[in-house]
């Protein structure tokens, strides 16, 4: 076998109603307009798009699950970051 | 077996003529569900499929009420028989392999997209209403098959040999895009239809562009095809049919 395996690209879509593109998921194909066709048949069959991306799923850099104690246990402990943590005063009414 | 006879005026047999090639081409493209090489190109094809036998089924609803008799769109593509068919040749030949599949689209869509863009300003209102819908699905079909063409042309060693068996099997049967027989000229008058010579030079350009791109030689012109649109099929359209209109057959008037 001479053939290389077919790239994996990750795709997102912004559909009719969103305003950002969201992962929608992933597609083979040997190059960028390939993956572009192919998530449009895979994805937007439903006429969920107005627009389609489509990454390599290689240059996405993602965290490492056994890293998750030192990157997201910390914020566990600062609720104040949370907007319900603060009482309203009546005063300030409806926000 | 009912078989029925529809009364074919030049305006009914220009709509089958167009129908016909829609399902015909959209079944061999549905062959390939479940098989195609990967389930991206599955989807792919399928969706091809079912752009193609939406505008069938327009075409046909159309057909059905010029003619005047009472039929649909089912009748039309159900219960006719083989020389009752009137596509091209090129839709009815066996899907064949990957390449010979993506060749015929591209063959047909490159031809397909001008044609429904000149339709558009048909005297036909209803055609041309159909023709605006095709269009946009001609334009991907085409963009689709186009560059899977110059990636089989310009691939590796087999993918090229499979095109250049596909360009030299489908060759011939381009030849009846561009026909012109007196129901033709007819509609041409009326202008219901466009000058298949003035679709020529898109799809000349077409051709000599990605096949360009694709390190593919245009063959020369040579003897060439022809019978679909007058129901001369080859042997292929009969048993396609006898799996298409098999349950309409065993069961008529089945419905689900």
């Amino acid at each position: 076998m001479t053939e290389k395996p077919m790239p994996l690209w990750e795709v997102f879509i912004r559909s009719r109603t969103g305003l950002a593109h969201r992962h929608a998921g992933s597609v083979h194909a040997a190059d960028a307009e390939m993956a572009l066709q192919a998530a449009r048949d895979a994805y937007t069959r439903r006429g969920e798009g107005l627009s389609i991306w489509v990454v390599p799923s290689a240059a996405i850099t993602a965290s490492d699950p056994a890293d998750k104690d030192e990157l997201f246990e910390p914020t566990s402990s600062k609720p104040y970051r949370h907007p319900t943590f603060y009482d309203i005063p009546p005063e300030v009414g409806h926000m | 077996m009912t078989t029925i006879a529809v009364a074919e005026t030049p305006l009914v047999l220009a709509l089958l003529r167009l129908a016909d090639t829609c399902l015909v081409h959209s079944h061999r493209l549905a062959e390939w569900c479940g098989h195609a090489p990967m389930i991206e190109e599955d989807l792919a094809l399928a969706n091809l499929a079912l752009d193609l036998l939406g505008q069938a089924r327009a075409l046909y609803a159309y057909a059905a009420e010029v003619e005047g008799r009472g039929r649909t769109e089912d009748d039309l593509a159900y219960l006719r028989d083989a020389p009752q068919f009137r596509n091209l040749l090129i839709a009815e030949l066996p899907r064949g392999d990957f390449a010979f599949t993506i060749l015929r689209v591209f063959l047909l869509s490159a031809h397909a997209h001008p044609f429904w863009q000149a339709t558009v300003r048909s005297t036909d209102a209803r055609l041309a209403a159909i023709a605006a819908k095709a269009e946009k699905e001609a334009a991907y079909h085409l963009r689709h098959s186009g560059e899977w063409t110059v990636r089989l042309g310009d691939g590796t060693e087999e993918s090229r040999r499979r095109v250049l068996a596909a360009i030299d099997a489908l060759w011939p049967y381009t030849g009846e895009l561009f026909e012109l027989d007196e129901v033709d000229r007819t509609l041409l008058a009326d202008g219901v239809l466009p000058d298949p010579a003035a679709i020529r030079p898109a799809w000349e350009a077409t051709v000599a562009r990605v096949f360009g791109e694709a390190l593919l030689p245009r063959p020369a012109d040579g003897w060439l095809q022809t019978g679909g649109r007058c129901g001369r099929h080859t042997e292929h359209l009969g048993h396609l049919l006898a799996v298409m209109q098999h349950l309409q057959r065993a069961y008529p008037g089945l419905s689900w």
